[in-house]
């Protein structure tokens, strides 16, 4: 398959993954996933219910899909482990997003916690992503420990403050020899084009998607979005220059 | 512990308002005061003092804009809800303004674990995960161990169990943590020192710091969230809300890892026919949701069954994030013997009639929020 993103044995057409905490009512799901093309879903183990299939958020994503529990709400690698071991249980498949926070002003993950929890999961066998504060000895560690892809934060979650670490993912991109996924903060459809222009693998929204005034309609932009800045990653993205081309070079008068 | 608060406790911190003038503060603050804190990002304890003066009651719309963007950008277009199930009534203490008083002749009531798994299998069929339990105060009737054996119980219906009792010392909340507990609501009902040893003069509720500092030590033994509240009706609600904000965000500051809530509870009608002391309209009420919200953007407000209706259908867009449904103040109430509650409630509204309105608002109602691992 043509550029396809391979992540744990799949191949993804589609580069936008979608969160789903944030919506006003699970059935937008399915339609958003519809608009935008995602491939990808993922759902907090917390909210997954079972018990009632009527409001089990697991329940509306479509079965073409990849579920993707997540680990929300963990604050340590333990419970992220547990977590993610209920999820298996729970029917939920093997690809798991790691999350674990400890701070609950800003919710930036804790990478030490995130690290440890990678580590055992990726030994059980778990397709593990794990959500990260990007930063370079961790994505390496993380690589080691066997993580599938890594999620670095572009800005605090639920800020829609677009690309603040952008310098760091650049380096992530450059130096991790895995899929870099920009998962967070991003608010707009341009800064999603703008992480897939950069050379991102692929995009994690939900906030942007979920609290827009029509969900569909903002979900169908940002999969376009993404599409339009593989396409130009792809294409090879010319160099910028910040000086105009001088007419008279001062290379000129070399001649050989 | 993060910050510079080292090991000082809430009951110190907020030793350093001890004599602070607020109808002085009050006084002095002008419009541009009110401005600069809805400009800010992160406010300051003096901006959302300032949010909470009369004359932000003037500023009350754009609050409500703000508050709303950053209620619906944090926690989304969800609801979560849950409910109370009291499991016993028996009370040492001599709060004037509670129906469970220790001299209110009432014929008290404790369920007995099978009771508790009746109780729990009616609620568990409404599809709720969050259950709220409550006791009064008498370590003879509702000792640890009983609570303990209850919530046993209750983990095989819901997937988070959170506690409204008596304070507890450290290694009693780790053990109820580590019986299924997960959260904590414990209202210090009125933080002025002086009211509080006013109204409650008698019982082991008189220890103001015991119970003052009780999130802290459930927070030191792991619960993963602690709700807070004055019970508005007993003091001044202004500085109230004040002090409930700094707590709130004390306990947020020491413990990153908890997730912090509040409720602003408001007096009810209960038995014994306390009369509020001081009256908190439905415009203070939600001035002081907002101001909290801008103050705390990440923390929880919950709303319970004590407010009415109409209004709580307003309180969903202006900040709430949890709100109780089918709620009933008595002991064993959703059985069939009927006895007397805490308290009346204001929303009588079944689970169902809740998550209708609230999905009719562009809300979802959420019923599972955590799971106990």
């Amino acid at each position: 398959m043509a550029d396809a993103l391979k992540i744990g044995g799949r191949d993804l057409t589609s580069r936008l993954f979608l969160g789903t905490g944030k919506f006003s009512a699970n059935r937008l799901i399915p339609e958003v996933v519809k608009a935008s093309g995602a491939q990808v879903v993922t759902v907090a183990l917390r909210r997954v219910d079972t018990d009632y299939q009527e409001e089990n958020i697991a329940a509306y994503v479509p079965a073409g899909c990849i579920l993707m529990p997540n680990t929300s709400g963990a604050r340590t690698a333990e419970e992220a482990v547990r977590i993610a071991r209920l999820a298996r249980a729970a029917g939920c498949g093997d690809w798991v997003k790691i999350e674990v926070i400890r701070d609950n002003r800003y919710l930036l993950p804790d990478n030490y916690e995130t690290i440890k929890a990678t580590e055992i999961l990726a030994a059980e066998g778990f397709v593990v992503l794990p959500y990260m504060s990007p930063d370079l000895s961790v994505a390496k560690r993380l690589a080691e420990a066997g993580a599938a892809a890594v999620m670095p934060l572009g800005s605090p979650i639920g800020s829609n403050r677009g690309l603040r670490t952008r310098e760091l993912i650049r380096i992530l991109i450059e130096e991790i020899p895995l899929p870099i996924i920009v998962d967070a903060g991003i608010g707009r459809p341009s800064e999603a084009a703008e992480a897939m222009e950069m050379g991102a693998a692929a995009v994690l929204v939900n906030t942007a998607i979920a609290t827009a005034g029509d969900p569909v309609a903002m979900g169908r932009a940002f999969g376009l979005a993404v599409e339009a800045g593989r396409a130009a990653y792809l294409a090879g993205m010319p160099g910028t220059v910040d000086y105009a081309r001088a007419s008279s070079p001062l290379t000129g008068f070399l001649r050989d | 512990m993060i910050k510079g608060t080292g090991n000082v406790s809430f009951y110190e911190e907020r030793l350093k308002y001890a004599g602070f003038d607020f109808e002085g503060f009050f006084r002095r603050v002008t419009d541009a005061d009110i401005e600069r804190a809805l400009a800010r990002d992160r406010l300051a304890p003096q901006d959302y003092l300032a949010l909470l003066s009369p004359r932000a009651e003037g500023f009350l719309e754009e609050m409500a804009q703000r508050a709303h963007r950053l209620t619906v950008q944090h926690f989304g277009r969800v609801i979560l809800l849950y409910t109370p199930m009291y499991l016993s009534d028996h009370c040492v203490n001599q709060c004037l303004y509670c129906g469970f008083r220790a001299q209110n002749r009432l014929e008290r009531k404790k369920l007995t674990p099978a009771q508790v798994e009746e109780e729990a299998r009616v609620i568990a069929a409404t599809g709720l995960k969050h259950v709220l339990i409550l006791t009064g105060e008498s370590r003879r009737e509702s000792p640890v161990s009983y609570i303990r054996e209850c919530v046993e119980v209750l983990r095989k219906h819901f997937t988070s169990i959170s506690i409204e009792i008596y304070p507890l010392e450290l290694e009693e909340y780790r053990e109820l943590i580590s019986a299924g507990v997960d959260g904590l609501t414990i209202y210090q009902e009125v933080y002025d020192e002086e009211v509080y040893a006013a109204l409650h003069p008698a019982g082991p509720k008189r220890n103001y710091r015991f119970r003052l500092e009780a999130p802290e030590r459930a927070c030191r033994a792991g619960i993963r969230t602690v709700n807070v509240g004055a019970l508005l009706g007993l003091h001044h609600w202004r500085s109230e809300a004040f002090f409930t904000g700094l707590h709130a965000g004390y306990l947020q500051d020491k413990f990153p890892e908890v997730e912090v809530s509040m409720s602003p509870p408001r007096m009810r009608p209960q038995m014994g026919g306390f009369q509020p002391r001081v009256k908190v309209g439905d415009r203070n009420l939600v001035q002081y949701m907002l101001a909290f919200r801008l103050f705390m953007p990440r923390a929880g407000i919950t709303i319970s069954t004590r407010e009415r209706a109409e209004l709580r259908d307003h309180l969903v867009r202006l900040g709430a994030t949890r709100m109780s449904a089918g709620s009933c103040t008595a002991v064993g109430g959703r059985l069939e013997h009927w006895s007397a509650g805490q308290f009346e409630i204001s929303d009588e509204r079944s689970v169902a009639e809740m998550a209708r309105m609230i999905y009719s608002q562009g809300y979802q109602p959420v019923f599972k929020d955590w799971h106990t691992v």
